[in-house]
This record gives structure tokens, C-alpha cells and sequence, in this order.
């Protein structure tokens, strides 16, 4: 740990840096090679078509997958070979693709289950503020909540454990347009407040607007990186490798 | 009127009082169970064995450390919870990555060791325990006398199977618990130690199988094989229950005290395959059990 604090304030480099990434569900190896940084305060995300390794990626960055190589320092620490528990609490929060809300624990459960890992988290009444649903929806079950309230909860209950660097998986997948503009605005508001944020995006044009650089992933491997003032400029060869 | 359909009301409310004991010691058990079974997965055969040595530990603690029935209620559950943390550290939680088989099979071998080390330092013929002083004696009803040991049996089950169902259903430890049951990844990206969690839960599980074996002693002789004779009907209680419900574990293993009981008045002849004839048909009616989530 001292070397860790030692890194962070002689050299303010990427708060997140992986090389080589690979990573297996069982005997098949999924991730091939993944390689990209992330500077503290920066929103990156990860495009690439269905099937390409994104979520895989995320897993790998989390611990739960479980077998991987290569080299993931975050915050100074080398954490390729750590617990997924010991990875979370160096202030790593993650929102997985599916939600991963309790059905057996009511919204108020969910929201108080991540135990804080940093000081500084959001406490509940400031996530209440952000996501105003959730204070109605406290004593019912996580799972009857909508999938816009779900998404909400699993963000919330990630802020309040003062994790600075957050996973974020499609957060707007399948919900309505309002809540989509609810979850970018929130997402725009943690940028400012300082949060690292790496995200999935499948919508690009909504990535483009809370990005600061696009990492593409192909068949396991991050293939380009794209800051996001080449956006347009790069539009052609992003919709290629999107196939949309 | 001091019959029922030809059946005295004393015979009546005795064997309802009889199957409300053997309820107790189901529920305590079964409860136990299907919360090691919801969380870590693992068939814990060794639950019988467990429960025996909670027996065992009370009659220890009193004829070699002159510690009585009270003590015991408390120490008892402790030594063997720790027992069974020990053992989940050292031998079950090797096996969590492997079919559930292996835990069945290795709580099963555990169960014959542990019931064979007792057979041959204690024999089997059983050993006595005696009722609490304070406990002894009864109430004598109209219709039946109702011994103050077993209205205290019942009512200390049904505290414990409260405590621990508003433990795991309204506390934080217990919102950690179901959440581990559904989702332990998650719960561990979260930051939180399931594997320490899991430790955890198959010792109190274990101990509640102690406190019934406690509770037992002074009812039936502390005796080796006490566990093997209550698992099987236990285990049924469970899957009648639904695997893993710790709701449905409670009201099963109460009910079906009551209809063993009820069976034993009306139709003694079936009183020890009731259980099981129930149990098949809720297996061909409701696959998952009666309190059971299909998924
Ligand atoms: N649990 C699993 N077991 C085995 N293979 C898996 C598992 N989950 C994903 N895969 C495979 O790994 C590859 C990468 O999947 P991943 O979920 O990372 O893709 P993704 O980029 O997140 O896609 P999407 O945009 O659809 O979410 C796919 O080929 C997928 O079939
Ligand atoms: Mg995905």
C-alpha cells in the first residue's frame, strides 16, 4: 500500500491500466489481449458489437471472472491476482449489465448492502436527491422496481460506498428515453464531481456525449482507441466496427 | 365428552402434545438445514450427528465439568458451532467449486465417523440426563398432564426459530445472507467476505442442530445413533418444505409434528410412513416444495 500511495502522488498517471488482458469462462478464452488506460477524473468507454468482450472485460477489471492474465493496476496496486472482495474495497464500484438487484432484499436493503469501502460516499439522502424513485420504492422488493428504478438503485447504492472509479455495463439498455437522459445527466454530473468512469455503451451517439475516449473491442482484443474529439471525424470507422 | 370418533380426548391431546415435541426438534433442525443449504449449497448430512453432539455436550458438560442444563443451552451450541466452523474451514469449503454430491458425501462419511467415535467410547444403549430442577414436574389439565420440560421445549423452538427468522429477514448480517444466497459474485465485488460469511453460516446452522440436541437430552437418552434416527425424517421435512426455505423449513417441521402425531390417534399403522407418503406427493404436485421458489 505505501507503494501505492507513493505512485499516485510522485507520478498522476492513469488511475487504471491494463495490458495484455486475457481472460476464460471455463476452457474458452474470451479475452485475447486487452490493453488500455484510463487518467483519473476520465470517462472511457468500451464499444464493440454483441458478443465482443466488453462485459467480459469489466468482469476481468472486477475479479469475478475467473481465470485471467495480463497486468491490471488500479489506483497502484496490481490486482490480476486479488479477490474480487479485496479488488472493491481499493475503490472500485461496478453496475453490472444485468442490475444485480436482490430480489429477496427491498430497495432500501439493496441500497445499504455494498458496505463503504472509501470515506466520502454519497449518504443516503443525497442518492435520494439524485434519484428521487428510489425514496418512494425504499420498503418494496428490489425486483418490482422498473427497469429504469433498478438501474437507479444499483448506480445509488455504488455512490454511497464512496468507490471514485466506477464500472458502469450499458446503463441505459433497454429503457426509455427519459430515463436515458437521466441517467446521462447523471453521469455527466459524477464526471464533474471528479468520478472515473469506464463504460459500456452500445448507443454511441450516447456515449459521445459523457466520453472523454472510446476504446473499441473486436473478438476479445481492444482494437482502437478513439478520443472523443475525433468522434465525428472517426464516424465512419466506428459505425464499421459496430456494424450499424 | 371425553371421546372423539372413539378416541379419548387424554389419548388425543397427548399425542398432539407428542407430535408438537417431535415438531419442535423438526423445525429447529430443518431450519438449520435449509439455511446452510440456501447459502453454501452443500446437503449438510452431518446435521444428525451434529445434533448428537449437542446431546453428547450437554451430558459432558454436566459430568465433567459439573455444568447444568442451563450452561449447556448456551455452551453446547457454541462448542459444536465451532466444531463446525472448523470442519467447513478445513474440509466443506473444498468442495464448493465441485458438484453438491461431494458435500453430501463427505457430510455423510463425517456423520458415520462422528456417530462410530461415540458408539465406541459410549456404547449404545444411551445415557441418562435429567430433567432441569426447575422444569420438573407438570400441570395437571382436565383432560391430560402436561409435563413443564415439554411446554418448555416448545416454547424455547419457537423463540429460536423467531429470532433466527427476524435475524436473517430484517437485519443488515441477514439482508448479507440472502443476498450471498442469490448472488454471492456480486456480493463479493461489492467488497464483502462470502467466504467468511459462508464460515459463518454453517457454524450457526450447526449450532441451532446443537441447541436441538440439547434440548433433546433430557427427553430421550443421549444416545449415538439419536441423529441418524431424526435426519431422515427431517430431510423430508425440507424437501416437503421446499429446499432452502427457511419459512416454509419452520412451518413443515411444526406441521408435520402435529399430522405424525394426529396419525399415530387415528391410524397408528401409518404413523411412520406419513411423512414420507406427503412428501411423495408434493414431489408430484409441487416439485419445489410448499414454500419452495421455482426458478
Ligand atoms: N458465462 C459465460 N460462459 C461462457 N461464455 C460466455 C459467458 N458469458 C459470455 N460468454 C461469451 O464470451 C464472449 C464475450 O461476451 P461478453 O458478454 O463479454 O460480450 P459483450 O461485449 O459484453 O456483449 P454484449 O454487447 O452483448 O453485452 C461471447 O462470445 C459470449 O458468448
Ligand atoms: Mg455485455
Amino acid at each position: 500500500m505505501p507503494e501505492a500511495v507513493k505512485t499516485q502522488t510522485l507520478a498522476p498517471g492513469p488511475i487504471l491500466s491494463v495490458e495484455h488482458l486475457e481472460g476464460w469462462y471455463g476452457e474458452g478464452q474470451v479475452l485475447h489481449g486487452v490493453t488500455f488506460d484510463v487518467e483519473p477524473g476520465q470517462v472511457v468507454t468500451l464499444l464493440g458489437r454483441n458478443g465482443a468482450g466488453k462485459t467480459t472485460t469489466l468482469r476481468a477489471l472486477m475479479g469475478i471472472l475467473g481465470k485471467r492474465r495480463g497486468s491490471i493496476r488500479f489506483d497502484g496496486v496490481q490486482t490480476i491476482a486479488l479477490p474480487s472482495r479485496r479488488i472493491a474495497r481499493l475503490g472500485l464500484g461496478y453496475v453490472p449489465e444485468e442490475r444485480g438487484i436482490f430480489a429477496s432484499l427491498s430497495t432500501f436493503e439493496n441500497l445499504m448492502l455494498p458496505p463503504r469501502v472509501k470515506p466520502g460516499g454519497l449518504d443516503v439522502e443525497q442518492i435520494y436527491t439524485l434519484f428521487p424513485n428510489l425514496r418512494e420504492r425504499a420498503g418494496s422488493p428490489g425486483t418490482k422496481l422498473s427497469g429504469g428504478e433498478q438501474q437507479m438503485l444499483a448506480i445509488g447504492r455504488i455512490l454511497r460506498t464512496g468507490a471514485r472509479t466506477i464500472l458502469l455495463d450499458e446503463p441505459t439498455e433497454g429503457l426509455a428515453p427519459v430515463i436515458v437522459q437521466q441517467i446521462g445527466r447523471t453521469i455527466a454530473q459524477l464526471k464533474q464531481d471528479g468520478y472515473t468512469i469506464v463504460l459500456v455503451e452500445q448507443n454511441f451517439r450516447f456515449a459521445q456525449t459523457v466520453a472523454d475516449k472510446h476504446v473499441v473491442i473486436e473478438q476479445g482484443r481492444a482494437v482502437d482507441t478513439i478520443a472523443n474529439a475525433d468522434f465525428e471525424a472517426s464516424l465512419g470507422k466506428i459505425t464499421t466496427y459496430l456494424g450499424v | 365428552m371425553t371421546a372423539i370418533y372413539g378416541v379419548p380426548l387424554q389419548a388425543l391431546f397427548g399425542q398432539l402434545l407428542l407430535g408438537l415435541i417431535n415438531g419442535s426438534f423438526y423445525a429447529v433442525l430443518s431450519l438449520g438445514l435449509a439455511i446452510i443449504f440456501g447459502l453454501l449449497n452443500n446437503i449438510n448430512f452431518a446435521h444428525g450427528a451434529q445434533y448428537m453432539m449437542g446431546a453428547f455436550a450437554a451430558w459432558m458438560l454436566l459430568n465433567y465439568a459439573g455444568l447444568g442444563f442451563w450452561w449447556a443451552l448456551i455452551l453446547a451450541p457454541l462448542l459444536v458451532g465451532l466444531f463446525g466452523i472448523v470442519l467447513e474451514r478445513v474440509l466443506i469449503s473444498r468442495l464448493y467449486r465441485l458438484d453438491h454430491l461431494y458435500g453430501f458425501l463427505l457430510t455423510f462419511g463425517l456423520a458415520l465417523i462422528l456417530q462410530g467415535i461415540f458408539q465406541s467410547k459410549y456404547g449404545v444403549s444411551g445415557l441418562a440426563y435429567a430433567i432441569p430442577g426447575e422444569l420438573a414436574g407438570g400441570q395437571r389439565l382436565p383432560f391430560m398432564f402436561l409435563p413443564n420440560y415439554r411446554v418448555f421445549v416448545i416454547v424455547a423452538s419457537l423463540a429460536v426459530c423467531l429470532s433466527v427468522w427476524l435475524a436473517i429477514e430484517k437485519t443488515m448480517l441477514g439482508a448479507y445472507l440472502r443476498a450471498a444466497t442469490e448472488n454471492p459474485a456480486l456480493v463479493a465485488a461489492f467488497g464483502v467476505n462470502v467466504p467468511l460469511l459462508l464460515t459463518l453460516t454453517y457454524g450457526g446452522g450447526v449450532a441451532l442442530a446443537a441447541f436441538a440436541g440439547v434440548l433433546a437430552a433430557p427427553i430421550y437418552s443421549v444416545n449415538p445413533n439419536m441423529g441418524a434416527d431424526i435426519i431422515i425424517v427431517v430431510f423430508a421435512v425440507v424437501v416437503i418444505g421446499g429446499m432452502g426455505s427457511i419459512l416454509g423449513s419452520v412451518v413443515t417441521g411444526y406441521a408435520l409434528g402435529l399430522v405424525e402425531g394426529l396419525t399415530k390417534v387415528f391410524y397408528p399403522e401409518g404413523s411412520a410412513t406419513v411423512i414420507y407418503v406427503i412428501m411423495a406427493l408434493v414431489l408430484l404436485i409441487k416439485p419445489a416444495g410448499l414454500f419452495g421458489r421455482t426458478n
